[in-house]
């Protein structure tokens, strides 16, 4: 059995501008000691999939409408807040997307980095600081030692960021969750971030859920990749798989508008329009108005295009429009 | 004369220590001397490792934290020598799209009201549809549904906010713009058309832009220039071209060594 199992997750805001579908009938699964990647345009839904899985999802305008998440025997979405909370930050550790609004910015580093320590593993005050300043040491944090006596505002982006990581992975956790975790580190911490990750995976088994809209690096670190649009998963195949052979139109859209393939002054491609209204039903296919590389003219208009495995491990949602 | 010139330009804080009697123990030169002339029009990208002073630099350009010492000199005045309100009233001219965009938004204010105080700082005339029509072109600009108008920074996911926070910067119509990390936090789609749209204002308004970046593809890409800091120092600039192709700093060919690749890892 899996380490995590997630079925059909359905989470929806109930605003006053009608029902934001944010997470649509989403499934994956994660192994011990492998990593899932999600990827997907801004506002597909990447973030609400796993804060639902960690009840972090404020309710209401949110609600988790359907769906499981089983963790070791658990479902996490409906165990309770009591259970999660011995689950949340010790047995599973969550990176954040935005460092600067889930740091206290009135308490100093040392004691947030040291909080779980304190919280979950009942250590003493001295051990707790001297591992946060460990852990900062691991993330490449210049002079730990003063520097973990510091308040947020006195480090710079991409060392909050850091700290936010070295936070996550001091319970050394079962599964690692982490959203856009490097996105503010140059390559050279990047780098140095991915390999802290990658051993912790190889000494301890730790699994990860990767979510980036870098696709170098979920090529680099990711095992399968999951690829969202519009609340759903529209592809899923192994990494490597994935960027030799994309199938699906949105899959080959996103490799075609990374930088680094266009010629300097050359315009970038960018997929035209807008990410669908996901406040409005949608009947058909997701992508149909924006799918340029392949038909949209044979693109499904009456139901939505059903996941469908259509070589080993490699799922695609099955419009023709898409995969033509 | 160029732009924007600065002169030996520092930042330095104090690292204190210490409950009660707070005793200085350390300096962090987050910017230690700097010497940058940018020309009108012109789109400098900036790159450098984490903590090496990026941030710091356009927060004392912007007049946000006061210089140790130099000088900042926009098109001919030295805004050092302002008084605050003097700079506030400057200050229309240049704005900051910051890191961390989230921090920087009101939470309490929708993206229209953030937008529309934003435009008419610049045209305090504007009222009523007109306001309403600026607020929906500034949205489609930087990629935003117009249905979002009435949302609140918080209903937003990261990438939609990041947006919200380059229109809010592009509404006063400023000359110069210090761009941190703008689209790091964005998909690669949405972040060709953030870069599209960031060239052709630049072109077309003829706007001077520092370009603050980990992403090397991406400064290459749009600077025309680029400048490579390392603990508060300039140790490299020159063409965009030439430092990507024979860059001379050993930061640098770290740098380029290190960016990932999806051809480099097909296994
Ligand atoms: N509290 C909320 N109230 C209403 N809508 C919300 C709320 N939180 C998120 N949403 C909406 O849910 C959708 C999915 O958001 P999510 O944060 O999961 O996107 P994402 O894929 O992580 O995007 P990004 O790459 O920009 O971070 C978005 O359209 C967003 O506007
Ligand atoms: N208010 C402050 N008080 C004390 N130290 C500070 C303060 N602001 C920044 N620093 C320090 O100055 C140095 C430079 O920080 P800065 O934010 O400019 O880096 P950066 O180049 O923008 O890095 P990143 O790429 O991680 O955002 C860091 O060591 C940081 O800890
Ligand atoms: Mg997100
Ligand atoms: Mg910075």
């Amino acid at each position: 059995m899996s380490l995590l199992e997630v079925t059909d997750l359905k989470t929806y805001f109930h605003t006053r501008a009608g029902v934001v579908r944010a997470v649509d009938g989403v499934s994956f699964s994660l192994e011990r000691g492998k990593t899932v990647g999600i990827v997907g345009e801004s506002g597909s839904g990447k973030s609400v999939t796993c804060y639902s899985m960690l009840g972090l999802i404020p309710m209401p305008p949110g609600r988790i409408e359907g769906g499981a998440a089983r963790f070791d025997g658990v479902d996490l979405l409906s165990c309770g807040e009591r259970a999660l909370r011995e689950i949340r930050g010790k047995r599973i550790g969550m990176i954040f997307q935005d460092p600067m609004t889930s740091l206290n910015p009135y308490l100093r580093v040392s004691t947030q980095v040291a909080e779980p320590l304190r919280l979950h593993m009942g250590m003493d005050k001295r051990r707790a600081h001297a591992a946060a300043v460990e852990a900062l040491r691991e993330v490449g944090i210049p002079d730990p030692e003063t520097r973990v006596d510091m308040y947020p505002h006195e480090f710079s982006g991409g060392m909050r960021q850091r700290v936010m990581i070295a936070m996550a992975l001091i319970t050394k956790p079962e599964i690692l969750v982490a959203d856009e975790p490097t996105t503010a580190l140059d390559v050279t911490v990047q780098k140095q971030i991915l390999d802290l990750i990658k051993a912790r995976q190889r000494e301890l088994g730790t699994a990860v859920i990767f979510i980036t809209h870098d696709l170098a690096v979920i090529s680099e670190v990711c095992d399968e990749v999951n690829v969202m649009y519009a609340g759903r998963v529209v592809e899923r195949a192994a990494a490597a798989e994935l960027f030799e052979d994309p199938r699906h139109a949105y899959t080959r859209s996103l490799l075609k508008s990374i930088p680094a393939t266009h010629a300097k002054g050359e315009e970038l491609y960018t997929i035209p329009g807008l990410p669908p209204d996901v406040s409005r039903p949608i009947s058909g296919c997701a992508f149909a108005p924006r799918n340029q590389l392949g038909e949209s003219g044979r693109c499904l208009t009456d139901s939505r295009p059903p996941l469908t495995e259509i070589a080993a491990g490699h799922w695609v949602q099955d419009c023709p429009g898409c995969l033509s | 004369m160029p732009y924007l010139q600065l002169s030996d330009l520092k930042t330095h804080f104090p690292v204190k220590k210490g409950l009660l009697f707070k005793r200085e123990v350390d300096t962090v030169r987050a910017v230690d001397g700097i010497d940058l002339e940018i020309e009108k029009g012109e789109i400098l990208g900036l790159v450098g490792e984490s903590g090496c002073g990026k941030s710091t630099l356009s927060r004392t350009v912007m007049q946000l934290v006061p210089a140790t010492g130099g000088k900042v000199v926009l098109d001919g005045e030295d805004l050092s020598a302002l008084s605050p309100d003097a700079v506030r009233a400057r200050r229309l001219d240049f704005q900051m799209i910051f890191q961390d965009p989230y921090a920087s938004l009101n939470p309490r204010m929708t993206v229209s009201s953030t937008l529309a105080e934003a435009l008419r700082t610049r045209q305090p005339e504007l009222k009523g549809d007109a306001l309403a029509g600026a607020v929906a072109e500034l949205m489609e600009r930087v990629g935003l549904d117009r249905r979002f108008v009435r949302k609140y920074p918080h209903e937003f996911s990261g990438g939609q906010r990041q947006r919200i926070a380059i229109a809010r910067a592009l509404a006063p119509q400023p000359k110069l713009v210090l761009a941190d990390e703008p689209v790091s936090a964005l998909d690669v789609s949405i972040q060709s058309q953030i870069l599209n749209l960031l060239k052709d204002l630049v072109r077309d308004l003829d706007l001077t832009m520092i370009f603050i970046s980990h992403d090397l593809s991406v400064v290459h890409y749009i600077a025309d220039r680029i400048a490579v800091m390392h603990f508060g120092k300039i140790v490299e600039l020159g063409d965009a071209e030439e430092v990507m192709a024979r860059p001379g700093h050993d930061y640098t060919k770290k740098l380029l060594a290190s960016i990932p690749t999806i051809e480099t890892h097909r296994r």
